[in-house]
């Protein structure tokens, strides 16, 4: 359980800096370490049991249909990974509590920290690949609001972006790569698919899930070619870039690799491309580090550069090898951590870390430059720190690895990356603290306050103790880590400084005098590498960027140029193809089923429903006229489902008609009367054309699929409706209980799409077209007669005889058609027919109802319902029903969907009243009348007093 | 007997629609496709009793119902449009 704990507790804790900051960034930062204190204590109880060699296990199933499981496991990989996340995330708060600027938003930057560290630790923790790919999104998305921090810096905004689209672009590669894996396996269960070695590697999927799986972790861990985002991601704030880049970013795609080793590595295609890829990187990183002179830009090209060294060492697929890297892991997260925090101490305290602005700050700021110095030092390879040790060891597996029949290239190559590497190191320490000092720096340079030295000293000083007493500080993790890693029986191995006279020690002579020498040829180096090409990364990005926008906004624009006509006919034309298209490469036969005779009455309710249509083409330009016949075909509709037998459906469709055409003409009423001729007769024939065809479709498929007999899931419905549900009404029993959650969202969406109607015209009569309406006058002739006498006596007799009919039909609905919904609209219809009447400032003085408030308690109902269910242990919307016996009444029914129902109902009538009356608005606005006192235009009562 | 009652029906209803699509679609004024309308509506009453009546069936009848109650609100708002281009004022 405490796994779980582990990974949520960042997540959770990500909202305490951003309460925090009201009451002082050292509260905010208190509260920050503390999260990541509890979850690092949390991980330590676990040390005991991963040393001696257990898995710690916990989860449970979530999705298990999809293979998604929320597992977790703690081995010594994870162990390893999330000890550097944790421990290093700590010293990266305490750090940044004194490197933020006043300015600085931090209880910003801390939850985005926070967000960032739970992804990570979810991604070393996770048993799931499924759900160890939605951290790793996580981290992607988190990284780049840390990238992005100062979004004041245009450098900060594209660095992120430009993280953001290599890592998440090469995310979307390692899905295909993971469910390719889970394919193969038939699990998503890392601890299952790390027992199936043979399995994968037999599998004709092996090599595109590699390949895959390669390009994700290659982007995230910043492997050459997609190495180029990295650099720019230095545009964060330091602590930013000491935390990702030094332990947890970066070394996920490296954590991957190392994961997935046992079941991935060991064939040639693995090392030839992990292999290869990690040396190019190391070599070339290297190199261009050499020539950086701003210290970040030096530091993210010699990450690159180890992250190649550690790639190549996985690539090797052997044992020690494997020992070797994760080895390394650990000294790098060390020494460049401690780097890049005395880099952003640099950077702090003189103004500048440009090489070209320093030197000889070794007097000024004495603790700055010797853990800077010892940590360069290490990353150098200088023997008694600990990047010697496993630089020892990478040169000493590199010595017998032979790259394709060649036993020189790899040991020739892998020495010349230690010498760039000890070139850079050296430069930085010589360049940057030794020297001449200065007459002015851009700032008066001094040590920082402790908070900022302390976490670099502490790393400086594992690093110094590791490389002093590798097997006692490092021992232990190293042997478990790599145990998970190789997946089987531990090589034989010896973590110490002295191995005696082997070739890797000396490569390692070897490296350490030329890159001496270059340093001391610096000048001439630095002039020959000037004079070769530089190619830029950022513009070829830029390029291929701007070419991909331009292309996918052609295309969408060519699909969707906002005309209606012509997504229409993109939509339709496609459904066309698709089906015709079927329908001439299969077979197919006519149905055997025998034709229905066809009633004269419904020949001429086909007459009605086609000469209707055909008016309607005709009159389409004269928009009332058209929603006069549209009225007609809806009746011809609504009969339809009568002679159907559609009873829910016509009662529907019934009361729809009504509403509509009442909205309709609140629209009609500030629009123009009739539609212009636009269109040319070339796009006339195209929709012509997809008309006809389309039609023709849908009813050869209606045709179809009435002439012959077929299952359908009615049947079921039909028998369950009863005993599961408790109504004879199957259309109410499916809306509300069968398919109720469907219900629910579409009430969700009702309600929301009147409370938007309700938003756009209420915040359009705020602006210019409030002002337009205030200046109407309208020019057509009106007839004085507002509330004529008969219509209002006629709507309030019958409103408590529609209030009746409302109530009747919303009680019989779970037996008998009706319901809800049809009663809602018959409700809304019997109210809307009062505004009519006796217009709606009258009205709405006697009718009090807040319709936000009535659309809000239905959803409110109808989700307390659902609830309800879980009380009694059902899943959500389970409906229960009850025979109940009383006195007069006699024998009836109580179910749980009633109120459900009430919800649906009271929602119905709340969107379609919100909607009138903001319609209503509209045109009240423009007409600049009081609102009438009596409730029509005659008063009966005066002309009885004359 | 209630079965050639029911046949004639029919007949005279269907005439009547065919009447009314004619008004519907010839005009030649507003009001007249309006009313078409409308006694469309009256007749589409009078078509869901008689089908309930040949099927002895009363299921059909809330349809009835509904049209009877709220046909005429069309009809009324598309007057008070003409009338005075507001509907609900």
């Amino acid at each position: 359980m405490s796994l779980v704990l582990i990974v949520m507790l960042p997540f959770i804790g990500a909202v305490l800096p951003a309460l925090m900051i009201r009451t002082g960034r050292n509260a905010c930062t208190i509260a920050t370490a503390s999260v990541t204190i509890l979850a690092f204590a949390l991980l330590m109880t676990h040390v005991p049991a991963v040393l001696r060699g257990e898995v710690v296990q916990v989860g449970w199933d979530w999705l298990p249909g999809l293979g998604l499981n929320a597992n977790f496991f703690l081995d010594g990989l994870g162990l390893l990974f999330a000890s550097l996340i944790l421990g290093i995330g700590l010293l990266i708060i305490i750090y940044a509590r004194f490197y933020l600027a006043k300015e600085d938003p931090m209880g910003t930057f801390f939850t985005y920290l926070l967000l960032f560290q739970g992804a990570m630790v979810g991604i070393v923790l996770s048993d799931n690949i499924l759900m160890l790919l939605i951290f790793w999104e996580l981290t992607s998305l988190s990284s780049f609001l840390l990238i992005g921090y100062w979004k004041h810096l245009p450098e900060g905004r594209q660095g992120a972006r430009m993280a953001l689209a290599v890592t998440g672009g090469g995310g979307l590669a390692m899905i295909a790569g993971a469910l390719l894996l889970g394919q193969i396996v038939g699990s998503y269960d890392l601890s299952v698919i790390l027992q199936h070695k043979e399995l994968i590697q037999a599998s004709p999927l092996y090599v595109p899930a590699l390949l895959l799986i390669l390009i994700g972790a290659f982007a995230k861990s910043a492997q050459f070619p997609l190495h180029f985002w990295l650099p720019h991601a230095m545009a964060a704030p330091t602590p930013v870039s000491a935390y990702l880049h030094s332990a947890t970013m970066v070394k996920a795609g490296i954590f991957l690799l190392a994961r997935l080793w046992p079941v991935l590595a060991g064939t040639e295609i693995w090392f030839y491309l992990v292999t290869t890829t990690g040396l190019i990187t190391m070599v070339v990183a290297a190199y261009i580090a050499l020539f950086k002179d701003d210290l970040k830009a030096l530091l993210a090209y010699s990450t690159v550069s180890h992250l190649g060294l550690v790639t190549m060492l996985l690539g090797f697929g052997t044992p020690l090898a494997a020992v070797a890297a994760v080895f390394h892991i650990i000294n790098h997260a060390t020494f460049k951590a401690a780097l890049f925090m005395s880099a952003g101490i640099v950077d702090h305290e003189v103004g500048s870390r440009d090489i070209k602005h320093l030197g000889g700050l070794v007097m000024l700021m004495p603790i700055t430059a010797t853990l800077a110095t010892i940590a360069a030092a290490s990353m150098a390879g200088i023997p008694l720190l600990n990047g010697f040790l496993s630089k020892e060891m990478m040169l000493e597996e590199a010595a017998h690895t032979v790259w394709a029949g060649q036993a020189w290239l790899i040991p020739l190559l892998a020495t010349a990356g230690a010498m760039l590497s000890v070139a850079y190191s050296l430069r930085y320490i010589t360049q940057v603290f030794f020297g001449p000092v200065r007459e002015h720096y851009p700032s008066t340079p001094h040590d920082p306050p402790m908070g900022m030295w302390l976490p670099p000293a502490f790393l400086v000083g594992l690093v110094m103790l590791i490389g002093l007493f590798p097997q006692t500080f490092a021992g232990p993790l190293v042997a478990a880590s790599a145990g998970a890693v190789i997946g089987g029986p531990l090589p034989d191995y010896y973590l110490s400084i002295w191995h005696g006279l082997t070739p890797a020690l000396f490569m390692s002579a070897v490296a350490l005098g030329l890159g001496i020498v270059i340093l001391w040829r610096y000048t001439q180096v630095r002039a020959a590498w000037q004079k070769g090409p530089h190619p830029q990364a950022k513009a070829l990005f830029d390029r291929t960027l701007t070419g991909a926008v331009a292309v996918s906004s052609a295309l969408t624009y060519r699909l969707h140029n906002g005309s209606l006509q012509r997504y229409l006919a993109w939509f339709i034309g496609a459904c066309v193809v698709i089906g015709y298209v079927t329908f001439w490469l299969s077979s197919h036969e006519a149905g055997n089923r025998a034709m229905l005779p066809a009633a004269p009455v419904a020949i001429v309710g086909w007459l009605l429903l086609i000469g209707g249509c055909a008016a309607l083409m005709a009159l389409h330009r004269d928009r009332l006229l058209a929603l006069i016949t549209v009225g007609v075909i809806g009746l011809i509709v609504s009969i339809g489902f009568v002679y159907l037998s559609a009873p829910d459906l016509a009662l529907t469709q019934i009361s729809v008609e009504v509403v509509t055409v009442v909205l309709l003409l609140l629209a009609l009423n500030f629009l123009p009367k009739h539609t212009p001729a636009e269109s040319m007769s070339v796009r006339k024939v195209r929709d012509g054309v997809l008309a006809v065809v389309a039609g023709l479709g849908v009813g050869a498929i209606a045709f179809a699929a009435m002439t012959r007999d077929f299952v359908t899931l009615s049947d079921f419905y039909l028998e369950q409706s009863l005993p599961g549900g408790g109504g004879t009404n199957v259309v109410n029993v499916i809306l509300v209980d069968f398919r109720g959650f469907d219900t629910f969202g579409e009430i969700i969406v009702l309600g929301i799409a009147a409370l938007a109607i309700f938003a756009l015209l209420d915040g359009a009569l705020r602006g210019e077209v409030g002002r337009k309406l205030d200046a109407w006058v309208s020019t057509e002739q009106r007839s004085m007669n507002r509330h004529p006498m008969m219509l209002v006596v006629a709507t309030r007799v019958m409103l408590p005889l529609a209030l009746l009919v409302g109530a009747y039909i919303f009680l019989r609905g779970h037996n008998v058609p009706g319901g809800g919904f049809i009663a809602g609209l018959v409700v809304a219809i019997a109210l809307i027919m009062q505004y009519m009447a006796s217009g709606f400032g009258w009205t709405a003085k006697r009718m009090r109802v807040d319709y936000h408030g009535m659309v809000g308690a239905g959803i409110l109902i109808a989700a307390a319902t659902g609830i309800g269910s879980w009380i009694a242990g059902h899943p959500f919307l389970t409906s229960a029903f009850e025979y109940f016996t009383w006195p007069l009444v006699g024998k009836f029914e109580l179910a749980s969907a009633i109120a459900f129902d009430t919800g649906v109902f009271l929602t119905v009538v709340g969107a379609v009243m919100l909607t009138l009356a903001n319609l209503s608005r509209i045109g009240r606005r423009a007409q600049h009348q009081q609102i009438n006192e009596q409730p029509m235009d005659v008063n009966p009562l005066e002309n009885t007093k004359n | 007997m209630i079965g050639y009652a029911l046949l004639f029906g029919f007949v005279c209803l269907s005439l009547a629609f065919l009447l009314n699509l004619w008004r519907l679609v010839l005009g030649p004024t507003l009001t007249d496709r309006v009313l078409a309308g409308d006694t469309m509506v009256i007749n589409v009453i009078a078509l869901i009793m008689l089908y309930g009546i040949m099927e002895t069936t009363a299921v059909y009848f809330e349809a009835a119902l509904l049209f009877a109650m709220f046909g005429f609100i069309s009809t009324v708002a598309y007057c008070k449009f003409l009338l005075r281009g507001d509907v609900i004022e």
